[in-house]
């Protein structure tokens, strides 16, 4: 099999070589525990420094010490989220919204039901756009924490991070956001935003999976999850992963340079592939706000089909990409996401993904754009809510347990 | 991506009998709009034969979903409606070479269309009485709903409970904490467990044990004296003990003030974490030793006129 077309990056990407380049000698030569006295230390403790200072350029932060290493997003939020909590232990509500990753709506719906904390979660309308007046509503003194994501990871919609912040803090709030989509793509300042902690991911922009950061501004108020050693000042213990921080770190570096790149040629490059792909094909939509999103990101909801056997077609063709729907996840749920969004339920199941990435090529892009259309008439011709001769949509209304 | 068989993917890939079959007497169409897929059924059967001549799918729906309803006309076609109507959701994924267990469901859809499908052949009303909720063991592939309805149903109570009665839980365990999950929800909602009635400081979960069932009549029973019950109690404490003292600790009778019973746990037991549970077992042997429903508490709550 060749390479395939990898249209995924939202779920993973690949690592850049110049990252494993930089990774390689801390599991061989470099391999001192950053914490011991000797030389072997040193040497890896530096790299550390180094790796820190690049997420810090990255992120546009005013210290590097605000950049604390992680496993991961998902480590990164549930510190952040926890955290909160617990430095503010008399609030006892948290405000996040209806459409954020797992790791903080699994979370926070835990904590809702077994700490007694008040959740509120923000509505979408139809384009994922947040619901400010909910939102401004739902901010009270009593608020610890309001994690928000910065970029959604199924539509790409962002939303008005700073806007938030501010409101946010005008209640003596703690304001998270899950950035993981956002990093590497939106240039960020953080020495100048009202965000005080932001989670990233190191697998989301080139690096290896198992390393992400949190960002935690100077001065607010930290408890860490993980107590143990005084690493990364003692805010998350345990002993460096030292090949992922550098591997991070060069991947920092990168998605800075490559930054103008991910909003230009692969903007055009995702613009050429959704545009093709609804004239060409009757009755699907794009999902999320078109206006406002992340560069590399199309979903595009294709009506009366379901999802799972969309991949299944596309992944014969040797193109990746992902898709909203119930059965690609176990669950009998479509999407939180595009239901949020208020899809209807036919749409939703056939709801596709295609993220994009600085490897994507043109050449890519056409042949994805050769195929889809077969594969989505070759789909409806199966399904019971597609008239085939007339080519759209008809009247069926199973029995539905 | 799932690990689906290579009779899957064939089905999948090239599906037998998709379309629409103009010429059907015999159509049924089920579907899950929650799990996003939906499966018209069509047959052809002859009158005087009852045999299915011809059947064509529509199915809007995953891989295996698709699969499960080429795979159905292909297991039908040539049968009686009655020999068709022995087929199971279990024969389909049987015939596909097995599917993964969040897969079962397709199967079943099949099965359902087909039964759907008979009932429209011969003029009778099909009500679908299945319905189904989150997957929750992996391992038997028993979801939600499933467990709600055994807990209902039997009354069950506790974890072990529904791993007997659903097999739920039984096998790699990783499951237990949805499991209680579902439980709490269904005992809630059905109001079997009075939630969070605080215990008085220092007893345990005596709610949590189940009341007797009046096995022989408790009035019908011989009273005991004083002194029997009292030695009952002692000798049933005594055969507790070389259990107890096998985990380092030991437990020892202070006093019996009608129903209250007070014990005092000493060794590793005090102050040991699981001493609740320890508590509960030796109230659970007095119970059962007794015939009558009495409290252990420790020692330390003893009136202190009694002290």
């Amino acid at each position: 099999m060749t390479q395939g077309i990898y249209l995924d990056n939202n779920a993973t990407t690949r690592v850049d070589p110049d990252v494993l380049a930089e990774m390689l000698p801390l599991f061989t030569e470099q391999f001192g525990n950053p914490s011991s006295m000797h030389a072997f230390g040193a040497a890896v403790g530096g790299k550390i420094e180094w790796a820190r200072k690049q997420v810090q350029a990255l992120l546009g932060a005013a210290h590097d010490s605000e950049i604390v290493f992680t496993s991961g997003g998902t480590e990164s939020d549930n510190t952040a989220i926890l955290s909160a909590l617990e430095a503010y232990p008399k609030k006892k509500s948290i405000v996040t919204s209806v459409v954020e990753h797992p790791a903080v709506l699994a979370l926070c719906d835990y904590l809702e039901k077994k700490r007694g904390y008040t959740v509120h979660r923000i509505g979408v309308d139809g384009k994922g756009n947040l619901d400010i007046d909910a939102y401004k509503a739902a901010l009270t003194e009593d608020v610890a924490i309001v994690s928000i994501m910065w970029a959604n990871n199924e539509t790409g919609t962002i939303f008005p991070i700073e806007d938030l912040a501010k409101l946010a803090k005008a209640v003596g709030a703690v304001f998270h956001t899950d950035a993981v989509q956002a990093v590497g793509k939106i240039p960020m300042k953080l020495a100048d935003s009202a965000v005080d902690m932001l989670s990233l991911s190191g697998h989301k922009l080139h690096a290896p999976k198992g390393i992400g950061a949190l960002y935690v501004k100077r001065g607010l108020r930290f408890r860490p999850m993980l107590r143990g050693g005084h690493q990364e000042r003692s805010r998350r213990a345990g002993t460096e992963n030292a090949p992922g921080i550098v591997g991070l770190g060069a991947a920092a570096q990168l998605a800075l340079h490559h930054m103008a790149d991910e909003n230009t040629r692969v903007k055009a490059l995702r613009d050429k592939l959704e545009q093709a792909i609804l004239a060409a094909v009757p009755n699907c939509f794009v999902t999320g706000n078109p206006d406002n999103r992340l560069p590399n990101t199309c979903n595009v909801a294709f009506e009366y089909i379901e999802g799972e056997a969309i991949l299944l077609l596309l992944n014969e063709h040797g193109i990746a990409a992902s898709s909203g729907s119930a059965c690609t996840s176990g669950s009998l749920e479509p999407s939180h996401v595009m239901r949020a969004m208020g899809v209807p339920y036919t749409a939703a199941h056939g709801a596709t993904r295609f993220s994009l990435s600085r490897d994507t090529t043109e050449a890519e892009i056409d042949r994805v754009i050769e195929v889809v259309p077969g594969i989505i008439a070759k789909l409806r011709s199966l399904s019971p809510y597609w008239a085939q001769e007339a080519g759209k949509p008809k009247e069926f209304a199973p029995v539905y347990s | 991506m799932w690990n689906y068989t290579d009779k899957v993917k064939e089905h999948f890939f090239n599906p037998k009998n998709a379309g629409a079959l103009d010429e059907a007497n015999a159509v049924g169409e089920v579907g899950s709009i929650t799990c996003g897929d939906a499966l018209k059924l069509m047959m052809k059967v002859n009158p005087d034969s009852q045999v299915i001549e011809e059947a064509k799918f529509q199915t809007f729906g995953c891989g295996s979903a698709i699969a499960s309803s080429s795979a159905l006309t292909e297991m039908i076609i040539g049968k009686t409606v009655d020999e068709a109507l022995a087929v199971t959701n279990r024969d389909i994924a049987e015939y596909l070479g097995g599917l993964p267990p969040e897969k079962m469901h397709c199967s079943v859809m099949g099965a359902e269309a087909l039964r759907a499908a008979i009932a429209n052949f011969k003029g009778e009303e099909w009500v679908d009485d299945h319905e189904e909720g989150e997957l929750v063991c992996k391992c038997f592939g028993i979801d939600a709903a499933m467990i709600e309805r055994a807990v209902t149903v039997n009354g069950l109570t506790t974890l072990e409970e529904v791993t007997h009665y659903t097999k739920a839980g039984g096998s790699c365990q990783t499951c237990h904490e949805k499991i209680e999950e579902v439980l709490e929800a269904v005992l809630a909602k059905t109001g079997a467990l009075a939630p969070a009635k605080a215990h008085a400081p220092g007893t345990v979960g005596l709610d949590a044990i189940k009341p007797l069932q009046p096995k022989a009549e408790p009035a019908a029973a011989p009273k005991l004296t004083n002194v029997q019950r009292m030695q009952k109690i002692m000798f049933a404490i005594e055969e507790l003990r070389p259990q107890i003292q096998r985990d380092g600790g030991d437990v020892e009778l202070v006093d019996i003030d009608g129903k209250d019973i007070y014990v005092r746990l000493t060794g590793a037991c005090s102050g040991c974490s699981q001493s609740a549970g320890t508590m509960m077992g030796v109230q659970a042997k007095l119970v059962e030793a007794l015939g009558e429903f009495v409290r252990v508490k420790p020692a330390s709550l003893l009136p202190v006129s009694a002290n």
